[in-house]
């Protein structure tokens, strides 16, 4: 029963390409993967946009959208409705080809980095050797066709926010990749299906083998998240659209469709990078005790991955806006020199790694030791100089 | 790209010139003094970058426009231009009498209708010499202090609404609004037009049930202040975003005439309601916060203390509430005709110093109808206070002086 529910999507696949003669089934073999990227994806954005409103509305004190539907669940088609039925605006000093191009190449490459993502023990459509880097390469593309967004729309709001998307995402970029390295050398592979399988196991059947379960993987999951925010634009990262500034940063001059299409790239960006996040750190589609492995692998990626928007969604709600330099400066005073020492934090990990026995507590303490010392130091130093005021009274 | 810097000192004393910017040794926090306009001999002079910020902009309050001159993102030059939502309310009340000015006052500050009002009202009693009644006095103070905790929680609210939370904050201090817009409109019928001041007293007795809320509403508005500040005072980003931000020297302040809370974060204890002690405001046992620094973050505190001190008055008032008329039975309303002359009536509003000026030749209406705007006046430092800083910085500043557009256009 569990192997089949486990199989299920494959056998869908062999059913279908069964209708087809044998030279061109590898071709409907990777079409239907695109399909149901597409299609899974598809809806997931549409109720993740939901839920974005109705979770801001639970912390925001009102109930979100509710009148579309019972508990408002039509909302996201109504506005699919709404933004293809919309007039389509091009401002006459926007250069029309880049202006067109950049909403079609944002949702592209949000969408081809799924292609190397482990949905499931079975599921992943693209099993690349170099999967990490080929999603890193999808992934700074993305910025590419922000920057084309803000440039093309000949406008200053969407120029400045141009500007902010570039430093931002150049500048965060680099923790990124360095909270990912050590992952690589601790399981000895840029495969991300392989970096699942590495996580696989339990300890007395209860406590997973999760990178995110060591000091190393800790350090690591918080620096990805926190430049996973900044790299898609997310608040208290959401520069490049503050719309207390920028009114909306480079989607000023967008309308209709196209600024539905950047809305799909930012959630399918979101989904990927967190995904991604999933995959190397919280162990993909591994369920978290061994006995509820009876639920397919794929559900289990989607609950992880729908947790980890969650806490995307709530820190949103939470948090205030940085300031572009201040921005700049966590990534390259505190993230980058963070993920520097995990690196060799990873490295101290891999060589003590036939520590048994008390020299276990030892090689735990000495790992956690040396990023929480540099954790406290670093943002001491940082946020020095700022404290809440006591204050007088006139007579 | 016409708006050259000079290389002089842009402003006024307040903006320290020429000291040097330093982006990098500054802490996660925003840059201590204003940084210097740069040089137009610069070798390295790109081109300035001029963005029209408004009228219709999400964070200018209204229909507020700032013509910002922009190197890379730090502001060298500001031009506030206002006058979208001139109205003539000055000449309007020329034309009419003195009783149907009453309505119009509450379309200046449209989030403080009441402290409008008072304003009027007491600058009419003063031209025609009529008094207001013990009880009146006393209602006036209870429903000034809660359009000031009104005010306030619009304000700290947007604030943050500025800094770029997703309209958390605002919205937990609209609720609290909320509940005072519901007791303004069981008590005057309007939620913020209320039309309730009238010269020598109030327009209607508030009911002890509707005292007995008010007091219940005051009594628990303390747990939602300290919840709030529990969450957002401290909050790192916003001591970096605020700290440091947009300084305004006491000088400067008091040469550009600025009232209210913005002049008292700067250290100058100025506050009408113990400076003229007018009403009964003399009776009650408050204190006025000032802060040391100048800067978005001690006006953000001024108002958090402010609705701190005015819960306290207003605790007392509903303690000390004397029985009787709440208009004076011989109160001249309706034809109303002051002997010539003139008078000037100001209170300490939410936002500032509110003041009336009106001089009567002996008719029905008044022959000069004058308003002192606080937020008009406070408008005018703006430059002073964001040169140097970030269009995020000037956002928040802007945030932090507190305009409303009705009263700044007229």
């Amino acid at each position: 029963m569990t192997a089949t529910l486990e199989r299920l999507p494959l056998l869908v696949r062999d059913w279908i390409t069964g209708f087809f003669p044998e030279p061109v089934r590898w071709l409907v073999s990777g079409l239907l993967a695109i399909v149901a990227i597409l299609a899974v994806f598809g809806l997931y954005f549409a109720y993740l946009t939901l839920a974005e409103r109705k979770f801001l509305g639970r912390f925001q004190n009102r109930p979100g959208p509710n009148r579309t539907g019972p508990f408002g669940l039509l909302q996201p088609f109504a506005d699919a409705v709404k933004a293809l039925t919309k007039e389509d605006i091009v401002p006459q000093a926007a250069d029309k080809l880049l202006h067109f191009l950049a909403p079609c190449l944002v949702v592209a490459f949000g969408l081809i980095s799924f292609a190397v993502i482990p949905f499931g023990r079975y599921l992943i459509p693209v099993d690349l050797d170099a999967a990490v880097l080929y999603f890193f390469a999808a992934g700074v593309s993305s910025e590419l066709a922000l920057f084309m967004a803000g440039w093309a729309s000949h406008n200053k709001y969407s120029m400045i926010s141009a500007m902010r998307a570039l430093a931002q995402l150049i500048s965060y970029e680099l923790p990124l990749l360095l909270a990912v390295v050590p992952v690589i050398m601790l399981s000895g592979t840029l495969s991300t299906s392989k970096i699942v399988v590495a996580q696989g196991g339990w300890t007395f059947g209860i406590i997973p083998h999760w990178n995110v379960l060591t000091p190393w993987g800790f350090a690591g999951f918080f620096i990805f998240m926190i430049a996973a925010v900044a790299e898609t634009n997310r608040s208290p990262f959401d520069l490049p659209e503050a719309e207390s500034e920028l009114i909306a940063g480079h989607l000023t001059e967008y309308s209709g469709f196209k600024y539905a299409l950047f809305f799909m790239a930012e959630y399918f960006g979101m989904s990927a990078l967190c995904g991604l996040g999933v995959t190397l750190f919280l162990g993909g589609w591994q369920a978290p005790i061994d006995i509820l492995q009876v639920v397919p692998s794929y559900v289990w990626f989607m609950v992880k991955l729908s947790c980890v928007i969650f806490c995307l969604m709530w820190v949103r709600a939470t948090l205030l806006r940085l300031r572009i330099d201040q921005l700049t400066r966590l990534a390259w005073k505190f993230l980058v020199p963070l993920g520097l020492i995990n690196l060799g934090n990873a490295a101290f990990w891999h060589l003590s790694a036939d520590w048994s026995g008390p020299l276990q507590i030892v090689r735990w303490a000495i790992s956690a030791a040396v990023i929480v010392i540099p954790f406290v130091l670093i943002g001491r130093t940082l946020s020095s100089g700022l404290a809440p005021r006591t204050y007088r009274y006139a007579t | 790209m016409q708006n050259e810097p000079t290389s002089s000192a842009p402003g006024l004393a307040g903006t320290p010139a020429n000291s040097s910017f330093d982006i990098l040794h500054s802490p996660l926090g925003s840059p201590q003094q204003g940084a210097s306009v740069r040089e137009v001999n610069d070798p390295f002079h790109g081109d300035l970058l001029e963005v029209s910020m408004g009228p219709h902009h999400p964070s200018t309050h209204g229909v507020f426009r700032m013509v910002a001159t922009l190197d890379g993102e730090i502001i060298v030059k500001l031009k506030p231009v206002f006058g979208y939502l001139h109205r003539n309310h000055e000449k309007l009340g020329e034309n009419t009498t003195y009783l149907a000015s009453m309505p119009y006052t509450d379309r200046l500050d449209y989030l403080a209708g009441m402290t409008n009002n008072w304003a009027y009202a007491l600058a009419v009693e003063k031209l025609s010499g009529q008094v207001a009644t013990e009880r009146a006095e006393y209602v006036r103070v209870i429903v000034g202090e809660m359009m000031r905790i009104v005010n306030h929680c619009c304000l700290v609210g947007f604030l943050f609404n500025d800094l770029g939370t997703s309209f958390t904050p605002l919205l937990y201090a609209f609720r609290e609004r909320e509940k005072f817009l519901d007791l303004f409109e069981e008590l005057t019928g309007t939620r913020m037009m209320y039309n309730y001041q009238r010269f020598g007293g109030c327009r209607v007795d508030p009911t002890p049930e509707w005292l007995a809320k008010a007091k219940a509403l005051i009594d628990g508005f303390p747990r939602f202040l300290d919840e709030y500040e529990q969450f957002l005072t401290g909050n790192e980003i916003m001591l970096a975003r605020t700290q440091g931000v947009g300084r305004l020297s006491p000088e400067l302040a008091i040469n550009a005439g600025i009232t209210g809370p913005v002049l008292r974060a700067t250290g100058v204890g100025y506050d009408i309601r113990k400076v003229d002690g007018y009403g009964v405001y003399p009776r009650f046992d408050f204190r006025v916060p000032i802060g040391d620094h100048g800067d978005t973050y001690d006006r953000y505190m001024m108002r958090i203390l402010e609705m701190r001190e005015s819960v306290k008055i207003l605790q007392q008032a509903f303690r000390d509430l004397p029985a009787g008329p709440i208009i004076d039975p011989k109160a001249k309303n309706r034809g109303l005709r002051p002997k010539a002359g003139e008078a000037y009536g100001r209170i300490e509003g939410p936002k500032g110093e509110i003041g009336f000026y009106l001089i009567s030749d002996g008719s029905t209406n008044p022959y000069r109808y004058r308003v002192r705007p606080p937020s008009f006046i406070n408008l005018t430092v703006l430059e002073d206070m964001c040169l140097g800083h970030s269009v995020a910085d000037a956002v928040v500043i802007l945030g932090s002086i507190d305009i409303v557009l009705g009263e700044v256009d007229r």
